[in-house]
């Protein structure tokens, strides 16, 4: 009992860092441009679906095709900021631009359906079903390797908004747009690389998910985007460092209850939601909640 | 207001005798359809339009209440006409939903709101597929109707249509009255109308019970209509987007924005899932329909062509002063026809 537990938390905390990574991006998406990028799921799909092109049409390693899958997630998110979030205007822009991004995520899904078609496809390589004997326990190598990226991406996203001056324009624009606008920051290519970078994760993270879910369709959008949605919310809306705890935390009490009862361990995720939004209305980290409704 | 009233008769006069004219069952099955739609995307804009609270878990009350009728109908072996008088019971049934999540969702606001309504009717989905009353994974049967094959989507019709009539009433109702006056004050600046003496939480809570128990009506009879629920299409993401892109594309917060656009993206929607069923072509074209619509009337077909109209009117009974540009609204306008309708001449 007490092995299954200390499993199901090594699990829980390794498959956190892949749902931190993707989180990541949403929430980061959220702070600059006060929007919820609700396509964040299905282009975690599309990601894994470009990594599945390259390795079995191209023969080339999963990882080493996220040198290529990247850049192209990057593009593709700066597109859709330009061409369909940055010409919304008015009071409703909020509610309008979630909208459109579940527009171009029926789109998406819609080409991924036409593309592939609707039967589940999974990842392969060697490192997918090996794993490592560590402190006792059996652990695959694509969640160490896996984990491991996560963290490097996570660290990487750190460094670039603490430590450059495009990153200091991030942040005073999370902070206030107008103020930002009045000191010289172009507000609208700072939008449009955070979304970039905000969709650019979703290419490891879709790789990641490919490997390890045990096969995806174009479906697989919706599940991936509301326990995405849970987790940032959890943290704290445009909170980097709570979507990061929320990620962990989540992943680890979804496998620990899914010892007792797999069938119900996915409502954990939203059960805790609700939990904490009536004791803590603003998440775990969240700012001070917006005046008007 | 005479044209208005005379407008609504006679759409009304027209849905009454559409299915003595049309009996062809493919194109009358879409019409029900399309009522039941219609009649959620009003129940859902009495809310989320007047309040500003913009809820993706309505397909919560439309799933509870196509189960409650399920499970209503099995344990006391309902046939034929009486499975319409549990409809009643699904409205109840969803009003209690209302109740208990509503006390917690109503409490925070915008993005967090919308995650949290989500996060509700997911849970509803995951219940429903995991507990043996409503039969798990594989959902529940409906009891089979037991009347004339030739007219045999009529009775739906017409409830369906009824279920619309009332939920454009209660509506225009609430538009008019003192409590729809406060939900917009709610949607304009909450913590402005809670100085004001709005109390916003019984208010929220009142128009998010009624919504949802028209929205658990029709989904009792979507059910019965259907002939089975599902968990994930009882629970559907893609009725919550549905309903709101109707709202949207008709102008929120107006009486007839949401009824005209359920009139017109439902059967083209149901239209081109039968087109092209295999090709998911659907799909993408209803997303780019939506694209276009956000981006291209960003305000809904309603305001905007109110809008149109006013301006033309004032250019010509006073060609002199075209100083204000048209189309466009004074600033603080709200988006509901109500600041359209006071800078008519």
């Amino acid at each position: 009992m007490a092995r299954q537990v200390y499993e199901a938390v090594a699990d829980g905390i390794l498959g956190g860092g892949v749902y931190a990574l993707m989180a990541v991006g949403l929430t980061l998406i959220f702070g600059v441009l006060d929007i919820i990028n609700i396509a964040q799921g299905i282009l975690v799909v599309l990601g894994a679906y470009l990594s599945y092109v390259l390795s079995v049409h191209l023969h080339i390693d999963l990882f080493v095709g996220l040198l290529i899958t990247v850049p192209v997630m990057f593009v593709i998110g700066v597109a859709i900021q330009w061409l369909f979030i940055r010409p919304l205007r008015g009071r409703d822009r909020a509610s309008m631009s979630l909208l459109a991004a579940y527009a171009v995520a029926l789109i998406i899904e819609g080409v991924l359906y036409r593309v592939f078609g609707p039967g589940f496809v999974v990842l392969r390589a060697s490192y997918v079903y090996a794993s490592v004997h560590l402190f006792g326990f059996y652990l695959s190598d694509i969640y160490l390797y896996g984990f491991a990226l996560a963290v490097a991406c996570v660290a990487a996203l750190y460094l670039l908004l603490y430590r450059t001056r495009f990153g200091r324009s991030v942040r005073a624009t999370m902070q206030d747009q107008t103020a930002a606008r009045l000191i010289g920051i172009d507000v609208n290519r700072v939008a449009a690389l955070t979304f970039g970078i905000g969709v650019a994760v979703t290419a490891v993270g879709g790789m990641m998910f490919g490997a390890t879910s045990g096969g995806f369709n174009p479906n697989s959008g919706y599940d991936l985007i509301s326990r995405l949605l849970a987790i940032i919310i959890l943290g704290g809306l445009g909170s980097i460092g709570g979507a990061l705890a929320a990620a962990v935390f989540m992943t680890t009490a979804e496998s620990l209850v899914d010892i007792w009862s797999p069938d119900w361990a996915v409502v954990v995720f939203y059960v805790a939601l609700v939990l904490v939004l009536v004791v803590r209305p603003t998440g775990l980290f969240g700012r001070r909640a917006a005046r008007a409704q | 207001m005479i044209w208005r009233a005379g407008g609504a008769l006679a759409v009304l006069a027209i849905l009454a005798v559409f299915p003595l004219a049309v009996t062809n069952a493919a194109v009358t099955t879409i019409a029900v359809d399309t009522l039941i739609f219609a009649a959620v995307a009003v129940a859902w804009n009495i809310f989320s339009g007047y309040s500003g609270y913009v809820s993706l878990g309505h397909a919560l009350f439309f799933g509870g209440g196509a189960y409650t009728v399920g499970i209503a109908g099995r344990a006391w072996h309902s046939t034929g006409d009486a499975v319409f008088a549990l409809l009643p019971l699904a409205g109840a049934v969803a009003a209690g939903l209302a109740v208990v999540t509503g006390v917690f969702a109503l409490r925070v606001r915008r993005h967090t709101f919308v995650v949290i309504t989500i996060a509700f009717f997911f849970i509803a989905q995951i219940t429903a597929s995991n507990l043996t009353v409503t039969g798990g994974s594989s959902g529940i049967l409906a009891p089979s109707p037991n009347w004339d094959a030739a007219t045999f989507n009529n009775p739906f019709y017409y409830l369906a249509l009824a279920l619309l009539v009332a939920a454009t009433g209660a509506s225009w109702l609430i538009r008019g009255s003192r409590f729809g006056l406060q939900l917009r004050a709610i949607r304009d600046d909450e913590d402005r109308a809670a100085g004001l003496g709005v109390r916003a939480m019984p208010v929220k809570l009142a128009a998010y019970v009624i919504s949802a128990i028209l929205t658990g009506m029709a989904g009792g009879l979507w059910f019965y209509f259907i002939g089975q629920a599902l968990p994930q299409f009882a629970f559907d993401p893609l009725f919550d987007l549905s309903v709101v892109v109707m709202a949207f594309f008709g102008g929120l917060g107006t009486i007839s924005g949401p009824l005209l656009g359920a009139l017109v993206i439902e059967p083209a929607q149901q239209y081109l899932t039968l087109q092209y069923t295999n090709e998911y072509l659907s799909e993408i074209l209803l997303g780019v329909l939506f694209l276009l619509v956000l981006i291209g009337l960003p305000r809904g077909v309603i305001p905007t062509g109110a809008e149109k109209i006013a301006s033309l009117r004032a250019r010509r009974t006073r060609p002199a002063a075209g100083a204000a540009p048209p189309g466009e609204a004074p600033a603080g306008a709200t988006p509901g026809g109500a600041a359209v309708r006071e800078a008519k001449p």
